[in-house]
């Protein structure tokens, strides 16, 4: 149903995640992505100079199973338990366009031609919104997967680009969702046994105190960040309907309202771009509420690789006391003091990373807002005030 | 109000030292925070009255800044020195202009008397109302013309009593130079009903001859109780403004109208300091039921009646006034759903502040904390900017609205008022002519006794039908003369709104482009 290329938008959405896409032996875009009723088909687009690819520059076609796919087979994979996984896009919400098209459909006996007309093209913007995020979002996902200098030689990421067939994931079956649920509890109580454990390193611990708490709060701040513009967007939809009564008349001989329409058109407009921008904001928001599970994540596994290795060491112990085993105690022992090093080295260096990343997209982003927001107001202010010269005159 | 001390007689009109005098109010039109509240006599700087003197004075009035209720203007006509004669106070017309009067508009008005006039710039000179008379200008024209004062303000809400007998009084203001008035300034206190009593005396009177009566504002049980129960919350409070601000609007209409005004009611009503408690206005009282079943049948009248219009535009005006109920009953709709989503919207943010003002703290990054915090002030600034646009939006927007829609159910009572007298005048006619066909009856059948009877029947139906006549003549024209000058205080009162509306975006715009240009270098200096 609905296509989209995307060239003009890129810049304006990039700024949730900086600094992608800057390495030229593999670059990854979505440029196109199909609509079908609930799936959405995007077109994965690799350019590479990387001799492990077969082609230099190919396409597959993807669906958003196959994106959790791959981002779960990273997840369990055991040599990136030291690094922060790039949080799995998030499922394509149409459910909003979705709800209006049904209210189209019921109402359209009791409206207007031209109210109709209106409400449909509202109603294909709001998809299209929906639409350019998801791609932007899954984009990201991949984008952050190639510029990092160990995912990208992932053999499962390579695949996710260039097999060209089918990959067949099939959705999880009850089992597996059941096993994933549970191991979502799982971690849940890990989480209760992992604040209780006693951290040897300052830094590690710093960073636990610091995520719990900024994880508590950034989900807060985008849950009501998203009510605000969702409230500001009401207010545009508001004035929408206001010129569209005006409109409807024929409220020729009366210049005050015919300006008013055209101010309330505008405002309208206004106020849509003003919670656009917040709507960044929001996203940004949200964003981060992910990528800052991820880094959780992190320290749990490191956390649960600190309470591996202080039980090896403890069976060590007791094997030695027994004199039984002492080999094979070692040899583990050994392995999840390695693990546990490991961990830590890496999850330093992700961390510290991810510190500055979020600084710098922050950065972007409320500055891009602030100055759009600038922008936009004083666009309202001219057109008012020319308004209102013109009223005065008349 | 400039100095209004002793106060002089309106000079007789054999005093040569006439003195015409207009007021000038101009809309300010750069009026800003101005939004919330009017006070009464904002204009307190204003220059009531100013002397004019010889026409060739150029710019007679001055205009040093002069602005009191932005709702009160007028411009000046021509005097005319021979009807001074005549009772002021008949046929004065009364002109609230809302555009910016410029001087062009009262330069006319000096005419022939401005030789005659003293220049003494004496303040507490009075005013005289212009007489313009049916004869000298059309009808269209007639309102453009008076000079005369006439400023009201409702303020001081206080509620007297506990309980569920307790009420809440207003206080009503008057400042005028009208002579008809006993004093300048003076103030009343009143309460709800009264001003509801007061409509029902007017409505007694006006709306058979076919004029606009300004509908008061709605009861409202809820409200009110929760103001009785002694409710101390913003719902409360913002009921009381609501009200308070309606019945201004109320009696500024009311006493723009020209015939109303002269209304020794309307007079009591301002001027008297106790008003017996008007008691036939509560709902369920006998006048009360009386009330609702005579709209009862009046409704079911107006179904059965069908006019016989030889004059096509009261016709179509009643179809164009129902086509204007309709839209703005829709606008009114979506107006009040911004209010409500633009509350929506404040609280959102407020929240939000809150939420990004924790997110600050907790962040490790200095220079992001820092910037975090700012944003939630930001945010919190908006929050208070959407509070006052949504101010804005119900008071100036909505409140227009609703009282356009109850004017143009005043108006539509109007023309039924007119069918009504031409139903009686129909009426009359059909029993003139069933009484001339017995009078033949009498004749054709020679009784000669009841011939004296049937001949003063006839009589006196006769006059009754030239009275009717006369009176659906009369009730015809003032219903047009009426219907033009709505039209005409209505498109004033939009526009003035609608600048008015535009400002208040103006200015949020403006302190929205201040928030967001602070915060800038704040977001920049993130490291």
């Amino acid at each position: 149903m609905t296509s989209i290329s995307e060239d003009s938008d890129k810049e304006k959405v990039r700024s949730v995640s900086v600094d992608l896409n800057n390495d030229a032996s593999l670059v990854i875009d979505i440029p196109d992505a199909l609509c079908e009723r609930d799936k959405v088909k995007f077109t994965v687009h690799t350019k590479t100079t990387l001799s492990s690819f077969q082609k230099p520059e190919f396409s597959v076609p993807r669906q958003h199973e196959e994106f959790i796919w791959l981002h779960d087979t990273i997840v369990e994979t055991e040599e990136y338990a030291g690094l922060i996984i790039p949080p799995a896009p998030p499922k394509p919400d149409f459910e909003g366009p979705r709800e209006k098209m049904h209210k189209l459909g019921e109402g359209e006996s009791s409206m207007t031609k031209e109210e109709y007309a209106k409400m449909k093209q509202e109603l294909e913007a709001e998809y299209l919104a929906v639409f350019k995020k998801t791609v932007q979002v899954h984009e990201v996902f991949l984008q952050r997967l190639s510029s990092h200098p160990i995912f990208r030689k992932d053999r499962n990421f390579q695949i996710f680009l260039e097999y060209d067939q089918d990959l067949s994931v099939r959705r999880k079956n009850a089992k597996e969702m059941f096993g994933g649920f549970f191991k979502n509890m799982v971690k849940s109580a890990d989480e209760v046994l992992i604040s209780g454990v006693k951290e040897v390193d300052e830094f590690f611990e710093q960073e636990k105190t610091f995520l719990l708490d900024y994880s508590s709060k950034i989900k807060d701040a985008s849950a009501k960040a998203e009510k605000m513009t969702r409230s500001h967007k009401n207010v545009a939809d508001d004035y929408n309907h206001i010129s569209g009564a005006l409109n409807s008349t024929a409220a020729d001989n009366n210049t005050a309202f015919k300006k008013t329409i055209s101010v309330c058109v505008l405002q309208k407009l206004e106020d849509r771009v003003a919670s656009d921008q917040e709507l960044k904001l929001t996203e940004l928001l949200r964003y981060y509420t992910r990528d800052i599970q991820a880094a959780k994540d992190l320290l749990y596994r490191r956390a649960r690789a600190l309470a591996d290795n202080e039980n090896s060491n403890k069976a060590l112990d007791k094997a030695r006391l027994k004199g039984k085993d002492i080999a094979q105690a070692e040899e583990n022992q050994k392995q999840c003091l390695q693990k546990f090093d490991k961990l830590s080295e890496s999850g330093k260096k992700e961390l510290t990373s991810f510190k500055a990343r979020r600084v710098v997209a922050f950065r972007k982003n409320l500055i891009e807002m602030t100055e759009l927001e600038i922008k936009h107001a004083k666009n309202s202010v001219s057109l008012l005030q020319g308004s209102i010269e013109i009223l005065n005159s008349n | 109000m400039s100095g209004s001390c002793g106060r002089i007689p309106p000079p007789f009109p054999d005093n040569e030292d006439q003195e015409a005098e207009s007021d000038t109010r101009v809309l300010d039109s750069d009026e800003d925070d101005d939004d919330e509240g009017e006070d009464i006599f904002t204009g307190a700087r204003s220059n009531p009255i100013t002397p004019t003197s010889a026409p060739d004075e150029g710019d007679i009035f001055s205009e040093e800044g002069s602005y009191i209720r932005s709702d009160v203007h007028h411009a000046t006509n021509g005097l005319h020195p021979d009807e001074e004669e005549l009772d002021l106070f008949t046929e004065a017309t009364v002109e609230l202009t809302l555009t910016n009067t410029t001087s062009q508009g009262r330069r006319e008005i000096i005419g022939p008397t401005a030789s005659a006039c003293n220049t003494t710039q004496v303040p507490n000179s009075i005013l005289k109302p212009s007489i313009v008379t049916k004869t000298t200008e059309e009808l269209e024209e007639e309102e453009s013309g008076d000079q005369f004062e006439l400023n009201i303000a409702v303020t001081n809400p206080e509620k007297i009593g506990d309980g569920m007998n307790a009420y809440m009084s207003y206080k009503v203001s008057t400042q005028t130079t009208l002579p008809m008035f006993l004093n300048k300034t003076f103030s009343v206190r009143r309460r709800f009903s009264d001003f509801l009593g007061l409509y029902e005396k007017i409505s007694a009177k006006h709306s058979l001859l076919g004029c606009i009566i300004p509908p008061p504002p709605q009861k409202s049980v809820v409200g009110m109780t929760k103001v009785k129960v002694g409710k101390e919350d913003s719902s409360s409070a913002e009921f009381v403004e609501k009200r308070r601000a309606a019945l201004e609007r109320y009696l500024q209409r009311v006493v723009a109208h020209p015939s109303l005004l002269q209304d020794p009611d309307v007079r009591e009503f301002l001027e008297r300091d106790e008003l017996p408690r008007a008691v036939n206005t509560q709902t369920l009282s006998g006048p009360g039921l009386l009330k609702m079943i005579n709209r009862a049948s009046d409704a079911v009248n107006k179904m059965t009646i069908k006019m016989n219009e030889s004059d096509n535009w009261f016709e179509s005006k009643l179809q164009e006034v129902e086509n204007e109920e309709q839209l703005l009953r829709r606008l009114h709709a979506a107006v009040d759903s911004l209010v409500n989503h633009r509350k929506e919207l404040c609280s959102n943010t407020a929240v939000f502040s809150k939420s990004v003002a924790m997110l600050g703290s907790v962040e490790e990054n200095s220079a992001l904390s820092r910037a975090l915090s700012q944003l939630a002030e930001v945010e919190d600034k908006m929050e208070q900017l959407h509070q006052q646009q949504a101010f804005s939006d119900f008071f100036i927007l909505a409140e227009l609205l609703a009282d356009y829609i109850r004017l143009l159910g005043a108006v539509r009572c109007c023309f039924e008022q007119r069918m009504k007298v031409w139903q009686r005048l129909q009426e009359a006619q059909s029993t003139l002519q069933k009484k001339r066909e017995a009078e033949a009856k009498l004749l054709w059948a020679n009784k000669p006794e009841k011939l004296q009877q049937a001949k003063d029947d006839i009589n006196e139906w006769e006059s009754k039908v030239s009275q009717y006549e006369r009176d659906f003549e009369r009730v015809t024209c003032t219903v047009r003369k009426e219907v033009l000058r709505f039209e005409k205080e209505k498109a004033r009162d939009f526009k003035q709104h609608i600048v008015k509306y535009l400002e208040s975006l103006l200015h949020t715009q403006h302190r929205l482009v201040k928030c967001w240009e602070a915060f800038l270098p704040e977001a920049k200096a993130i490291a």
